[in-house]
């Protein structure tokens, strides 16, 4: 029998049986305990589960950077907005899956809003009326709350994310990673497995010290096979307020993201300004493509946001 | 393997890309300029910066008979870095592991890397609160003379996350030193004016409202940022930028610390 391991007592009635556990021959054996509960027979069961409840929803991308503070999370938001803006029809959610760090209610100007718990699930919030958003930061009391869990907690956090948010039908759904290349990331392609995933979308700044972390995250991508969309380089360029020079604050001495696409053999989707507005648009919670539509940095965006629509449709057709 | 330690400075920050490395890099380099004895310890084991900042790149750790032997900086063995760089085979090679793999690899870079005797021992670690960290807090708890340094910029944004990591703090019963304020301005190289790109002052209002000591406020200096991979100390390269006289004053109040016998 193919289910009977390597190492078992003669006569194992193998892990799959409905004797496991309980027949003679497994008297004594280290594993016997965890036979007879019937724990480990196949996949975990939420992979279904989240495949059923995300079947409404056409196309779901990771944003991912192997390094903190680069702007995944600003990226996200411009992107949801991005896309809400393009076209009233479509439906956007947003997941934030940075536990012990959640930005999004703060970026997208709903802190302190309630999360709502109905028969159907957990009713995330609506930011606009086809923008919405489910974070961690709306279930803490304060905002001195910290989030002090070890992954397996996390983990647990995010698959009831994935499980137990009625998102609706949804065109886009981006999910808002923390740094690294541990826990969360690998829960959520693990959870995603069965729902598929269109893609990721690398954020990035133009210094080596960043590019070093985010060529890790890309390693990591082709590690869990994970398609990557593209990158985008955040902060390139500095346009002075007052005399409209331009200067590089993060000086990309290796390069920058171009010279790491092409060695990586990734897409490069573009790259946004350094805005100090943006910055400040991101602290009060407004939309930026809304304020200053006609800014160098929302130009650039709608022509990610083309490219990262034109991948996605090519992808699913 | 911490008894010969006289000090342990953990730099922390809720938030990612304040420049938690770039604080702790200089804080060692300084202190070493200023004469201590010091150790970098760097446990961001996703995205350790160190290596590269330090210009330590493709250094590797040996085992010696008291346990792993510190990459050293200078031939005089005053500053001693640990990191997982240095275990990699390569720059790109990405670090895939849940927690309890990474909480046991914190645990060997604590209790099996031979510091020697040390003034003070830097310790840089990932943006979060979460194994890193645990793993850490518990595993300094016998360790008496420990200390944290908050590491934010001025954005709302930040602050958010460096108040979680303050209430982590007060949880674990970890004393903090005070908080730094990094990238505040920035000055046009071409017409001097200076931008709050990242607003400013928020780091000032934190330290106040938490009833903290404000360490001081790091504008955005690219002669700074210039000096990551080259593993020099802004103290020595640039002694009259603001970002040396933070540095300067942190490691003078640190070496009245350890003069007066803790």
């Amino acid at each position: 029998m193919s289910n009977v391991p390597e190492n078992a007592p003669h006569h194992c009635p193998g892990t799959q049986s409905e004797d496991a556990g309980k027949v003679s021959a497994c008297a004594g054996c280290p594993n016997q305990n965890i036979c007879a509960s019937g724990l480990p027979s196949g996949p975990d069961p939420a992979i279904e589960i989240i495949r059923n409840r995300l079947s409404n929803v056409k196309h779901k991308i990771l944003i991912l950077s192997g390094k903190g503070g680069v702007g995944k999370s600003t990226v996200t938001s411009l992107l949801g907005h991005g896309l809400a803006a393009k076209n009233p029809d479509i439906n956007i959610g947003i997941l934030d899956a940075d536990i012990c760090g959640p930005s999004q209610p703060r970026v997208l100007g709903v802190r302190g809003e309630q999360v709502h718990n109905s028969g159907s699930g957990w009713s995330p919030v609506y930011v606009k009326d086809n923008l919405s958003l489910m974070s961690i930061g709306f279930l803490l009391g304060s905002p001195d709350d910290a989030v002090i869990w070890r992954g397996p907690k996390k983990n647990g956090m995010i698959k009831q994310f994935l499980s137990e948010v009625d998102w609706g039908d949804l065109d886009y759904l981006l999910i808002d990673t923390p740094p690294g290349t541990s826990d969360e990331h690998l829960s959520l392609v693990q959870y995603l497995c069965g729902a598929g995933v269109s893609g990721a979308v690398v954020v990035t700044t133009p210094q080596e010290v960043a590019l070093l972390d985010v060529r890790k995250e890309i390693h990591f991508c082709r590690k869990v096979a994970l398609p990557v969309i593209g990158v985008i380089e955040n902060m390139s360029l500095f346009v002075c307020p007052n005399c409209h020079s331009r200067s590089e604050i993060f000086p990309a001495t290796t390069g920058g993201a171009v010279q790491m696409c092409t060695e990586m053999d990734v897409r490069m989707l573009g790259a946004l300004p350094l805005d100090p507005l943006l910055a400040r648009c991101c602290d009060a919670g407004d939309d930026f493509t809304a304020q200053l539509p006609h800014s160098p940095a929302v130009q650039q965006l709608r022509l990610i946001v083309d490219s990262i629509i034109a991948v996605c449709e090519e992808s699913s057709t | 393997m911490l008894e010969q330690v006289k000090q342990v400075i953990l730099v922390l920050s809720g938030k990612g890309g304040v420049g938690k490395s770039t604080v702790s890099t200089q804080l060692a380099l300084t202190l070493k300029e200023k004469g201590f004895k010091v150790g970098l310890l760097d446990i961001d084991l996703c995205g350790p910066s160190v290596p590269y900042i330090l210009n330590l790149e493709g250094k590797s750790i040996h085992q010696g008979p008291e346990g792993w032997i510190p990459v050293y900086l200078d031939p005089e063995q005053r500053l001693g870095v640990m990191s997982i760089g240095f275990l990699l085979n390569s720059r790109n090679d990405a670090v895939v592991w849940r927690g309890p793999k990474k909480s046991s690899m914190i645990k060997q870079f604590l209790e099996d890397v031979c510091w020697q005797d040390l003034d003070f021992l830097v310790i840089d670690t990932p943006p979060g609160t979460s194994d890193e960290h645990i793993t850490v807090m518990e595993n300094l708890r016998p360790v008496k003379n420990c200390a944290a340094i908050l590491v934010t910029t001025p954005q709302e944004v930040a602050i958010e996350d460096v108040r979680k990591e303050i209430t982590f703090c007060r949880k674990t019963g970890i004393p903090i030193m005070g908080i730094i304020e990094n990238m505040s301005g920035y000055e046009c190289p071409s017409c001097s004016h200076c931008t709050n790109i990242f607003s400013s002052g928020g780091g000032h209002s934190l330290a106040e409202l938490a009833k903290l000591p404000f360490l001081g406020t790091l504008p955005i200096d690219p002669r700074v940022g210039q000096l990551a991979g080259r593993g020099l100390p802004a103290v020595k390269e640039i002694p009259d930028s603001s970002t040396s006289k933070v540095f300067g004053n942190i490691v003078d109040s640190l070496g009245g610390l350890l003069s007066n016998g803790l």
